[in-house]
């Protein structure tokens, strides 16, 4: 299935586009959006960390993506 | 009453104090953060900010809500900048009023620590040779 991803800050840069549709099986969860992720683009693991968020909160590892879903990279943060 | 802002237009101080001020607070205290010209002895040209907006308003909100119920804040005020900023210019305002003092240097200081942890927005450092986004890799 396809899901959408929103990126910013760094992963904006490491995707090279600020949103794409990245495809992953079916029902799969964050934790493996996360690995598909590093696996396609390696960058992503000498990151702190990276946080994947779905309608506007943070989302653990066993949330279950949906077909179509808007998922936005979060890299580490640094505001302030 | 809490007030959140992020804007590519610049901060004012004297407008989060003027938010905050209040007959009941015994003090109050204003947090402002401004671009240093350098990080680890390297010459800073300028930072840029960006937010994914929705989500930093609500993770403020949360920090925000946090300070009112733990430290009985009566009035807080978060303005975060984003876009371009040069050297001396103020990304960051949180301003809090409480019924004593003491309260709101803690408040202060929980929600500076907080919001660099927890909300989504990133700064980039533009150096003379390159730029960095901060804090991305160990």
């Amino acid at each position: 299935m396809k899901i959408k991803l929103i990126a910013y800050g760094i992963a904006k840069d490491i995707l090279n586009e600020r949103s794409l549709m990245f495809s992953i099986k079916e029902s799969g969860s964050i934790k493996e959006l996360k690995n598909a992720l590093v696996e396609r683009y390696p960058e992503f693991e000498k990151l702190v960390s990276l946080k994947l968020a779905v309608g506007e909160d943070y989302q653990e590892d066993s949330y279950i993506l949906k077909e179509g879903e808007e998922v936005v990279v979060i890299p580490p943060v640094s505001g302030g | 009453m809490v007030d959140i802002l992020i804007s590519s237009d610049p901060l004012s101080e004297e407008k989060c104090f003027d938010l905050i001020k209040d007959k009941a607070a015994g003090g109050s205290v204003v947090f402002v953060g401004t671009v240093r010209n350098q990080t680890k002895k390297k010459a800073v040209l300028r930072l840029e900010f960006e937010a994914y907006e929705p989500m930093a308003v609500a993770e403020i909100r949360k920090i925000a809500d946090h300070i009112v119920n733990k430290w009985d804040a009566i009035n807080v005020a978060i303005h975060h900048r984003v876009g371009v900023l040069e050297v001396e210019e103020i990304p960051v305002i949180i301003a809090v009023s409480t019924p004593h003092r003491k309260a709101a240097f803690e408040a202060c200081e929980y929600a500076i620590d907080t919001l660099k942890e927890t909300v989504p927005i990133w700064k980039k450092e533009i150096f003379q040779d390159g730029e960095v986004w901060v804090a991305a890799h160990p």
